[in-house]
């Protein structure tokens, strides 16, 4: 227990210090990384999402809030083309990574999604031991040397908080470990590739309070690396880990600013309604 | 309505509770868990007594009416007839009871009296003994022989005699027992073995000769050079073959020297070779222990021998070793097939009304009887790709057809065939399985769709894989139907594995466990021999099909334990 209450602890040191970093900046003055154009997106005759404009800056934490079923899930499996596994998508538009259109013919996806790693609502480790998971995304370009191999996966766990956890038992198996180490194990292994962009889909909603608040200290150290993209359905956590947010409501963007401004002076009605908890 | 309501209407609420339900469910599994062991139960007790050795009886039979005979004889099996049964079948005996036992008894002696086996009435069996010194001696040929062991001899000459000393006398026969199976395990290790791979050069020295005799563009001067060759292996061959045939006549000459004389119940002197002799054993001098030892001696033996006289006598092991081979080859053929007819179905096809169509005719593929796969066995692979394959690889060995004709491979080729749709129906449904997520969480980290399905589906839907296989080997092994057309034989002459190059030859004929039991049953010259053997074949195939699906299972289990997360 005590470790739990120190956990908390520092997490409230995190956040506060993460309040003070926060400064009032727009987003114009941002880098950017991803840009979607005028993205329309259709599921068979369905139109999923309606003409959305938008950019993610580098190196900061995007989240993307609203209720279930707005289409923020869906675009955000557009950034690494995702959407491509269901058979009756279709996408207009356009979206590009560093000024280049991802949805380009001559682009290999697999090469997109090591740029942009992805990690799911529901943590999905393979059924292998936790060294294997980690090497996974080396060992597909080709690297099997093991020296090579032992310091990414050092790294990467260190980098995602779970190093001192798994140091002695790299070797088991992945599914031994809770659900909040695994989702832990899926970030390491989402980061050992060395991604540019980190997409996190409701990463922490399958999890305990305490496995999330170490998912949300892990989000606020990544983003010094690493451009981050978070859905969440909880509106504490964006205001909490985002930099920016933006709010969809069935298929359209509605309004997208810096986090502060959009909790706090909400521009457009249906955000505000939103966020002080009238529908949703 | 109280909680402790009466029973008053208890058999209404009875019925509600689905009480019956239970109850019926519960005599289903119950009834099912019987069948099954009384199956095993009945083929085990019918079977496995075969191999004890029963007591000898001696009696005088005499029926009224007729002279006495004297009967030396194993004890079968008893029963009760009615006694009219015996009257109208003309025995002429007092009916004086309406039911009266009758008895098989197995009096041997085949080349004396012609039949291994008689019905006696019992009652009619007159002061019965069991004698010490009655020998069983069961011959290579002809079956048992039952009487009393008079002398031995060496050459002609008697060197002990049961009248002066019977257990002398029986300790130099068990002894010169012993030698002659030495000598004829010598003589037929050679006459197998090395004569037979003997043969086998030669046989490829003739090929080799006809081989150029149909290439008529060969250089003069090389076909020269590979006729000497030929000339030389086969001249030293032949000075090999010289050797061994010497060797041979030699250990014919010992094999024969002895011989000993034996007296049949009607008190006739016979003389027969020690040669002749498997083995001899005194069953009413036996104590329990050295007859359970003789029981596990002749069940090894069972196992382990090659069958005698038409199958009825001998060992079986040619049959397992064909059954389990033929069941190992197809499941290499048939697993990989079926895998990658199952992940292109489920994985790449494009699913509509194509990969519909494909899979109602792989289900029913699963329900054509096994004998019309034989059928297009012979008529598909043996006449028309084996008959192609001669022509192009073995021509020199025509017109004797080397694949053209039935033989292990097309046997294994048929019966992969035939559970070709377990597999891939079972593979499917474990690849429909694996959960979506684990997918997509390889492909997002830039895991193209093949090295997804090779490093993450595949191995987890291996479980389901074996589970295919598991229910291809139950099938396949059980088949005999189609077998009898592309494959199987009586008796077959020697292993498909032996230590001639290439070692495994799939194109010989082979013996099968299942046709065997068919073959025992149906077309052997000696029922009664027979029958036993029938349920103790029967009982062994359903040993070796459990014993090859435990060991599915238990790989499947440890595969199950790696990719646990299925269970999640």
């Amino acid at each position: 227990m005590t470790t739990d209450k120190a956990a908390v602890k520092s997490h409230a040191i995190n956040m506060e210090s993460l309040g003070r970093n926060r400064s009032e900046q727009s987003i114009h003055d941002e880098d950017i990384t991803l840009s979607v154009d005028n993205l329309d997106l259709y599921y068979g005759e369905k139109q999923a999402l309606f003409d959305v404009n938008m950019v993610i800056p580098r190196k900061k934490v995007t989240a993307f809030i609203g209720p279930s079923g707005c289409g923020k899930s869906t675009l955000l499996r557009c950034f690494n083309r995702m959407n491509d596994l269901v058979d009756t998508c279709r996408v207009d538009g356009g979206i590009s990574l560093d000024g280049s259109n991802i949805y380009d013919k001559r682009v290999d996806v697999a090469t997109l999604r090591r740029r942009v790693g992805m990690v799911f609502q529901k943590p999905n480790p393979f059924p292998k031991s936790i060294y294997e998971n980690v090497a996974y995304g080396l060992r597909i370009q080709g690297i099997n040397k093991k020296r090579v191999l032992d310091e990414v996966v050092e790294r990467s766990l260190r980098g995602a908080a779970l190093w001192d956890e798994v140091k002695d038992r790299l070797h088991d198996n992945a599914l031994g470990m809770s659900g909040g180490q695994q989702q832990r194990l899926v970030i390491a292994r989402t980061i050992a590739v060395e991604p540019e962009v980190l997409l996190l889909d409701e990463p922490a909603s399958a999890l305990d309070p305490i496995s999330t608040l170490k998912i949300e200290e892990l989000i606020y150290e990544l983003k010094d690396k690493y451009t981050i993209v978070i859905v969440t359905h909880n509106m504490q956590q964006a205001a909490r880990v985002s930099d920016y947010t933006a709010f969809m409501y069935i298929g359209k963007l509605i309004e997208f600013d810096n986090t502060d401004v959009l909790f706090t002076n909400p521009t457009n009605k249906q955000t505000e309604d939103y966020i002080t908890g009238r529908y949703g | 309505m109280s909680l402790h309501d009466d029973n008053k209407q208890g058999l209404v609420e009875w019925c509600k509770r689905g009480e019956p339900m239970i109850w019926m469910n519960a005599a289903a599994v119950t009834v099912s868990t019987l069948a099954v062991i009384g199956l095993l139960l009945l083929l085990a007790v019918r079977g496995f007594g075969h191999f004890w050795p029963a007591s000898v009886v001696q009696a005088q039979y005499s029926l009224p009416g007729e002279s006495s005979v004297p009967i030396l004889a194993e004890r079968v099996e008893v029963e009760s007839v009615p006694i009219e049964q015996l009257l109208s079948a003309g025995f002429k005996i007092h009916a004086d009871e309406a039911f009266v036992k009758r008895e098989l008894v197995k009096v041997g002696n085949r080349d004396v009296g012609g039949a291994d086996f008689q019905w006696v009435i019992t009652r009619h069996l007159e002061n019965p003994k069991y004698p010490v010194d009655a020998v069983v001696v069961e011959r290579r040929e002809w079956g048992n022989f039952y009487g009393f062991l008079r002398d031995v001899k060496e050459q002609g000459e008697v060197v002990a005699s049961a009248s002066e000393s019977a257990d002398l006398a029986w300790a130099a026969f068990e002894e010169r027992i012993a030698r002659a199976s030495d000598i004829h395990e010598k003589i037929s290790k050679i006459e197998k073995k090395e004569i037979g791979s003997i043969n086998y050069q030669f046989e490829k020295l003739r090929l080799k000769e006809r081989g150029l005799a149909l290439d008529p563009d060969l250089d003069p001067s090389r076909r020269q050079v590979i006729e000497t060759d030929i000339a030389l292996s086969r001249a030293e061959l032949d000075i090999e073959y010289k050797a061994l045939q010497g060797q041979l006549a030699d250990l014919y000459t010992q094999w024969n020297r002895d011989s000993f004389t034996i007296e049949t119940s009607s008190g006739a002197l016979r003389e027969q070779r020690m040669a002749t002799v498997v083995k001899a054993y005194r069953p009413n001098a036996m104590h329990l222990g050295q007859k359970i030892v003789f029981y596990f001696q002749k069940f090894a033996e069972f196992l382990t021998d090659e069958p005698r006289e038409a199958n009825t006598e001998g060992g079986i092991f040619p049959a397992i070793f064909g059954t389990v081979i033929m069941v190992l080859i197809m499941s290499v053929l048939v697993t990989p097939f079926g895998v990658v007819a199952a992940v292109y179905l489920r994985e790449y096809a494009k699913q509509g009304l194509m990969t519909r169509i494909v899979r109602i005719a792989v289900n029913n593929l699963a329900g054509v009887p096994s004998i019309v796969y034989g059928v297009f066995g012979l008529g598909f692979f043996i006449y028309f790709l084996g008959a192609e394959m001669d022509k192009a690889l073995f021509a020199e060995a025509l017109p004797a057809p080397t694949f053209g004709t039935p033989g292990l491979l097309w046997a294994s080729v048929t019966l992969a065939l035939l559970t070709l749709p377990v597999v891939i129906v079972a593979t499917e449904e474990g690849l429909a399985r694996i959960p979506r997520n684990l997918r997509e969480g390889s492909l997002a980290l830039g895991a193209t769709k093949a090295e997804t399905l090779w490093r993450v589906v595949l191995p987890m839907a291996s479980p389901a894989m074996m589970t295919g296989l598991i229910l291809a080997v139950a099938r396949a092994a059980g088949e005999v139907a189609p077998l009898m057309l592309v494959g199987v034989v009586k008796l077959a002459p020697s292993l498909p594995v032996d230590g001639n190059f290439p070692y495994f030859h799939l194109d010989q004929k082979f013996m099968h466990l299942g046709f065997h039991i068919y073959d025992v049953g149906f077309q052997s010259p000696n029922v009664e021999a027979a029958r036993p053997l029938v349920y103790a074949t029967a009982l062994l195939l359903v040993v070796i099909i459990a014993l090859l699906n435990l060991s599915a299972v238990a790989m499947r289990n440890h595969l199950r334990e790696k990719y646990k997360s299925l269970e999640m």
